[in-house]
């Protein structure tokens, strides 16, 4: 297996034909979007340099603090994008209860799959911690916020089954039942589609970087495949938490529904 | 301990800007909640049923205050049938059998769910889809579901908006009759008076979410 082919500054320059291309397109058919993929381009450039810069600096002084604070970085930014997502449609109770999902089923699963499955030394790596904790923290904000969005649009449109169930005295638990189930079925059958296709329809991201970057293939496919499998439990840990504690951000203490969640006004 | 012999005692009882209650006794029975639509009588049953609360007031039930029964504890007691009783996903059988495993109670055999659509004149099969039925049909399955729970007391919504005026008439006698039989109260709401006077043993009139009458059958009856 030789090793990777470097690119020099000009060889990258040269991957910027395919943006006038796609610039030089929009504009003969018209579609004014030449601004927001010239944005685009350079904006993912600039980040990427200074992320590429700011990891080999990382790499080379690791620190459990520094990766602490980036683990943080990450969380804070991934729960604050599900709010901003849904902003105005979240209750107190429901935020923390994202907030807390979140913290409680990423942190275990990245501290499990580094420390038992990958078994790293000393803990921190940062050359392991980041990226991993980082694939781990996205998959999670997306399966919580197709959660979020499937609990709260499911309570607010079934909202006539949860009061008849209610009615026929069935506990908040039962009556939201149904909803839960659904939810946690589209919050998690993205990552299960994903990896039936996976080596089929798709090749990851992480296993094709790690193969141009001259690993085995092999080697590759079985980072992959525990990878996946942390992803699987990180989104499915994640979401359960959602559930278990959000259902209950809908009724106050006197078992009433609240379909816009029971916020300050409800609680007694 | 207040009003052992009321089924429900309201004191001070207040809802938002919708009801105010000084002071009222429901007797066990059949009481029929009559009003103008707009007059607080679905907010009442809501708050019999604990389904809402008082923003002011309490209200007792058999002499417990509502604020110290556990909600869900109550409403298995205190069954309330909404006036458009939403259908569950699936068949016939399936709503009969809902409000059992919600209860987390044994679910009754199918001779005794036959039996039930029977009474409420619902000539469907137990495999039909809800899908399938009318409005009326599914008001009648909604009031089978809720008397095969057999609670204490029914709180019924319109229980009859739907259905054609004999039906409705043969429906609800046939619905009070089991009650009584059984020791059952009923608090029902109504647009009708000609249901209040054949049916109630007393009629509670409200008028802008105050109580503006109370009348025993007999005072219906003389048309006062």
């Amino acid at each position: 297996m030789s090793g990777a082919v470097q690119l020099s500054v000009w060889q990258v320059i040269f991957s910027y034909l395919f943006v006038l291309l796609v610039l030089a397109i929009v504009r003969k058919r018209g579609i004014r979007r030449e601004r927001e993929i010239l944005l685009a381009s350079v904006r993912m450039s600039v980040q990427l340099v200074l992320t590429g810069y700011a990891l080999t600096f990382i790499f080379a002084n690791p620190s459990p603090w520094v990766t602490l604070l980036i683990i943080a970085i990450m969380e804070g930014f991934a729960i604050f994008t599900v709010f901003k997502k849904f902003r105005g449609k979240l209750s107190g109770r429901l935020k923390k209860t994202i907030a807390g999902a979140m913290l409680a089923g990423t942190l275990s699963c990245i501290f499990y799959f580094l420390l038992v499955v990958v078994q790293i030394d000393p803990w921190y790596d940062p050359q392991y911690f980041i990226p991993i904790a980082g694939m781990l923290v996205g998959n999670s904000m997306t399966g919580i916020s197709l959660g979020v969005k499937s609990l709260v649009e499911g309570m607010s449109l079934q909202r006539h089954l949860v009061e008849e169930a209610l009615n026929l005295g069935a506990t908040p638990r039962l009556a939201s039942r149904e909803i839960v189930n659904s939810t946690f079925d589209a919050a998690i059958m993205p990552t299960i589609n994903a990896m039936l296709g996976m080596g089929v329809i798709s090749l990851p991201g992480m296993m094709t970087g790690q193969i141009l970057s001259g690993t085995v293939p092999t080697t590759a496919v079985m980072y992959q495949i525990a990878i996946m499998l942390g992803i699987l439990g990180s989104v499915a840990l994640t979401v359960i938490l959602l559930l278990h504690f959000g259902y209950k951000t809908f009724f106050n203490h006197d078992d009433q529904f609240f379909p816009a969640g029971c916020r300050k006004h409800c609680e007694k | 301990m207040i009003g052992t012999d009321a089924l429900f005692y309201l004191e001070g009882v207040s809802y938002q800007s919708i009801l105010d209650i000084p002071d009222l006794q429901i007797n066990p029975g059949v009481t029929v909640l009559l009003g103008a639509s707009g007059s607080g009588k679905t907010t009442l049953l809501k708050l019999l049923n604990k389904s809402i609360s008082p923003t002011g007031g309490s209200i007792w039930h058999t002499g417990l205050d509502l604020k110290e029964t556990p909600s869900i504890q109550h409403r298995r007691q205190v069954l309330m049938l909404s006036q458009q009783a939403a259908m569950f996903p699936g068949t016939v059988e399936d709503n009969l059998a809902i409000g059992f495993q919600f209860q987390e109670r044994k679910e009754p055999d199918v001779d005794t769910m036959r039996q039930m659509l029977l009474q409420v004149q619902l000539k469907k099969e137990l495999t039909e889809p809800v899908l399938n039925l009318s409005g009326g049909e599914k008001q009648r399955l909604a009031l089978a579901r809720v008397f095969l729970l057999d609670p204490a007391v029914y709180l019924l919504d319109e229980p009859s908006s739907a259905l054609d005026d004999d039906t409705a008439d043969a429906v609800i006698g046939l619905v009070v009759k089991q009650a009584r039989a059984t020791g059952r109260s009923i608090v029902m709401v109504t647009h009708s008076k000609a249901v209040a006077s054949k049916f109630a043993d007393e009629t509670i009139v409200l008028k802008d979410g105050r109580v503006v009458r109370t009348m025993q059958n007999r005072d219906l009856e003389a048309g006062s």
